[in-house]
């Protein structure tokens, strides 16, 4: 064994009290090739405390070292399913069970919308386990290691590759191990010490003040937000954009500079149609048909007797008191109009309903004018279309109707069998 | 097969064509990247503004109203989204396919992805007005009825979808610039670099390389690719979602979540190809990021933009084949009506003018390549703006019938998210391995040097 080869370390002036640790051997190989041939060999010698260094994955180092499946997988698995779990539970828990979230009617608990959340929470916690299991897998971080005391071993994330054998594996010899690795195709072999002096593996003052500090003051937040919690302040509330807490109300008809007409009240926009307020009906919301008083009444309105006796309680409610029980125009508004003489100051008396002599009289006009004039009034009349709703005014049409069939009757329109009964 | 000398030279080429970036010294960092910077930081400090006015006034410097509730915000955050999207599906997808050509793009595509994820998420937490009380509205919190949140929205379901994809996204890089940050740490310490090898050693967690840590290494960042490639399919359609589960003519489609993987995919590559083309001249990258590489990414280009140009075909087909009148409608508003500038420009940029990557000269001249991707990344803008704008300025009442118009606001905030975008890309490609060395040696044909591969 040709000592001189070995390069030992120069700079072992040790401190006093301190003591001088063998770590063990490292070689250098020429190329990815070599450490494969060389972990083959140094594997089949029966190693255990050993490793190989290379700047990147050499291919076919794992089967060449003996390097057995991580079990990294099968906890990225288990990371995996309790994201999936806990995104499930957390969704059914907030959803369905502690609060009833009723969404369009939709079932609080259903799998196919959570399952985007439980994709990504798999995914996160998947990701999380792979990140932090591989590096605690690997003892990673470690700040310190005593392959880095050698210089050449910097070389190791750059073009090197390396083997490295502990003196503490059971097969380890000295002289033996290094005969191995040189046998193996090693350019170069060194042995690596670490000291034990707390001396030099102390942290520097600074570095440790450093961190002491940072680590104090990282909790000067928390303390704060524990204090706060637990107090109550006589100080108003620090408000950080004060304008949006409070914002200005506006009352009606008050001035703005928001808007450039400066009012506070805004109108509608044009062409806004409130709910159930679109009158495209024209039949039924304007007794027209195609331009032209309709003679039929809307689909909507039922011929019968209920609407009749509908319209009659309506026409007895606002008709009666300008036009009379019977339609003739001589309602107790007439007859007090007269009797205070309001005749003599412009005075219109209601329209006679049911007088057929007139030329414009109500009895020819078609059941859509009749509806209108109900709706909007005429002369002295006044609208009612806001009072009545549309089947309220066209059964008082439809009552008007047989009103005015009743007090233009013969006897021919009465059954043959009821006329005794007149008589 | 490669000697191990041979091999050893490229492996040191390229450690020291990427850490030269992070190594060198200020002065011989090229002048484009102080120009550039000083303008994403001009834009950066303009978002800072914008979002500070917004702040202290209120959503209402928007141009948004009661009928544009999502207008430019919502536009830009499913933009930027897009945009993230190619950086995943290089990570991941193409590391599935084995596609060894990502290798030289995917640290930079993962890095883009995350800048653009925080660009988006900057919108719809604005969009809240208070944004300090988004936290508490957007979590599984209850409100202060002791309410909670109703798991049936998919604005839900998006909230979980981009923090996960954020959160995933910056794990699987962080995972893979380790080994890298291990390179740079080791250069500091044998160039006596104290301070810097303490803060790159620091984020390298004592990585040595050893096997059975590279053992574990792989099956996580295979297990992190297996798990993305789902995700990041997962995203657009969820951020679909926000469309198609309304009931808005235009919106209420089925084929929205394919649509907006493959547009997500397009816009993402255009911006990949206009960051990278300029970074590899300038940083002298062009035999790590090779022609060829280039050439694969437009000729996704051209396909994504075939399978977007489908989905407008497809839209109209169906709003015609429904026999819905609203749908039709919707359509025939867009292509004629008060906004068919924007939906011709998205045609235009889209489906028109990425058909060049059909001929070899596009595919391989930079300044072509760039003028494209920008022009396809206003297109697919455009995309998301017509979807918004068209949709919600015409729904079912004719009396909220509007316009929209941005206002000052909306373009400075836009502006703005590109500004911190490449203000954090260009910090990124000077304070981080731009290139996966590691990923690079491992694909390259050195990798098997030596002679034990012979009888493999």
């Amino acid at each position: 064994m040709e000592k001189d080869q070995v390069d030992m370390d120069p700079n072992r002036l040790l401190p006093a009290g301190s003591e001088d640790v063998f770590y063990g051997l490292v070689a250098e190989y020429d190329s990815p090739g070599s450490l494969v041939l060389a972990a083959e060999q140094v594997r089949d010698a029966g190693y255990e405390q050993w490793d190989s260094h290379s700047p990147f994955p050499v291919h076919g180092i794992d089967p060449a070292m003996g390097i057995r499946p991580t079990i990294l997988p099968i906890l990225v698995f288990a990371g995996g399913i309790t994201g999936t779990a806990l995104a499930i539970l957390m969704q059914w828990w907030m959803n369905a069970w502690e609060w009833h979230w009723v969404a369009s009617g939709k079932p609080y608990f259903s799998l196919p919308q959570q399952i985007p959340i439980a994709f990504e929470l798999t995914v996160l916690l998947a990701g999380f386990t792979t990140f932090f299991g591989m590096w605690g897998l690997n003892k990673l971080p470690q700040v310190w290691h005593p392959l880095f005391k050698r210089d050449r071993f910097l070389r190791a994330t750059n073009d090197g590759f390396f083997i490295s054998v502990e003196s503490k594996d059971p097969k380890f010899d000295r002289a033996a191990t290094e005969r191995l690795l040189r046998d193996a195709g090693a350019t170069a072999i060194e042995e690596v010490h670490y000291t034990t002096s707390t001396d030099l593996r102390t942290v520097p003052r600074p570095i440790l003040g450093f961190i002491l500090a940072t680590s104090v003051l990282a909790m000067v937040p928390f303390a704060f937000i524990a204090k706060w919690r637990t107090t109550h302040s006589t100080e108003p509330h620090h408000y950080i954009v004060p304008d949006m807490d409070f914002q200005v109300s506006r009352r009606p008809q008050s001035e703005s500079s928001i808007f450039p007409d400066e009012r506070a009240s805004r109108t509608g926009v044009d062409g806004t149609v409130a709910r159930g307020e679109l009158r495209d009906d024209d039949h039924f919301y304007h007794g027209l048909v195609d331009g032209k008083w309709a003679s039929t009444f809307p689909p909507q309105i039922e011929l019968s007797e209920r609407t009749i006796r509908r319209g009659q309680q309506r026409f007895t409610i606002y008709c009666t008191p300008c036009h009379g029980q019977a339609g003739q125009g001589n309602g107790m508004i007439q007859v007090r109009a007269l009797a205070v003489g309001a005749a003599a100051t412009g005075w219109v008396q209601p329209t006679n309903l049911v007088d057929t002599a007139a030329q414009a009289n109500p009895t020819r006009q078609p059941h859509g004018q009749l509806f209108n004039t109900i709706s909007n009034g005429i002369r002295t009349m006044p609208a009612y279309k806001s009072q009545i709703p549309e089947e309220d005014r066209w059964a008082i049409v439809m009552y008007l109707r047989a009103l005015q069939r009743s007090r233009n009757a013969s006897i021919e329109d009465v059954p043959p069998s009821k006329r005794p009964t007149i008589r | 097969m490669s000697s191990p000398a041979e091999a050893t030279e490229y492996f040191q080429h390229v450690t020291d064509t990427v850490c030269d970036i992070v190594e060198r010294p200020w002065r011989r960092m090229p002048k484009a990247w102080y120009v550039a910077l000083a303008i994403s930081l001009c834009g950066a400090g303009l978002l800072l503004i914008s979002l500070t006015k917004l702040v202290l006034t209120g959503i209402g410097i928007w141009g948004n109203n009661n009928t544009e509730g999502w207008a430019w915000d919502i536009t830009n955050f499913v933009f930027w989204i897009g945009i993230g999207h190619a950086g995943t599906l290089i990570s991941a997808i193409l590391f599935l396919m084995r596609q060894k050509w990502r290798t030289s793009i995917n640290r930079a595509a993962e890095a883009m992805t995350i800048f653009a994820v925080i660009c988006a998420g900057i919108f719809p937490l604005f969009h809240t007005g208070r944004p300090w009380f988004a936290a508490y509205w957007l979590l599984p919190l209850p409100n202060d009825m002791s309410i909670w949140p109703q798991f049936r929205s998919p604005l839900m379901w998006d909230v979980f979808a981009v923090s996960t994809y954020l959160t995933i996204s910056a794990l699987f890089w962080y995972v893979g610039l380790v080994p890298d940050l291990a390179t740079l740490r080791d250069r500091f310490v044998a160039r006596g670099l104290n301070v810097r090898a303490a803060i790159y050693g620091a984020l390298a967690l004592g990585w040595r390389g050893s096997a059975r840590q590279w053992h574990r290494f792989e099956k996580a960042y295979l297990i992190l690719a297996a798990l993305s490639t789902p995700l990041v399919l997962s995203v657009h359609s969820v951020v679909s979602f926000d469309f198609a589960v309304g009931q808005t003519p235009g919106w209420h489609t089925t084929i929205f979540p394919p649509y907006f993987v493959a547009g997500a995919i397009f816009s993402g590559f255009a911006m990949v190809l206009t960051l990278m083309i300029p970074a590899r001249y300038l940083f002298g990258l062009k035999e790590i990021v090779r022609v060829d590489h280039i050439e694969a990414m437009c000729k996704i280009l051209l396909a994504t933009s075939m399978m977007v140009g489908f989905a407008y075909g497809t839209e109209f087909f169906i709003a015609w084949y429904s026999g819905n009148p609203y749908e039709q409608f919707t359509f025939l508003n867009r292509a004629f009506g008060p906004f068919a500038w924007a939906y011709w420009t998205m045609v235009t940029c889209n489906v028109i003018v990425p058909q060049a990557f059909w001929f070899k000269r596009c595919r391989t001249n930079p300044y072509i390549i760039v003028f494209l991707c920008i022009l396809v990344n206003i297109g697919m803008w455009f995309e998301r703006f017509v979807i918004i704008a068209t949709s919600l300025t015409r729904t079912w009442i004719p009396s909220s019938w509007h316009y929209y118009q941005p206002t000052f606001w909306d373009i400075s905030t836009l502006i703005g998210s590109f500004g911190l975008f490449f203000t954090l890309f260009l910090l990124f490609m000077r304070f981080l391995p731009a290139v996966a060395m590691f990923e690079v040696k491992f694909a390259s044909d050195h990798a098997h040097a030596g002679p034990a591969t012979a009888h493999h």
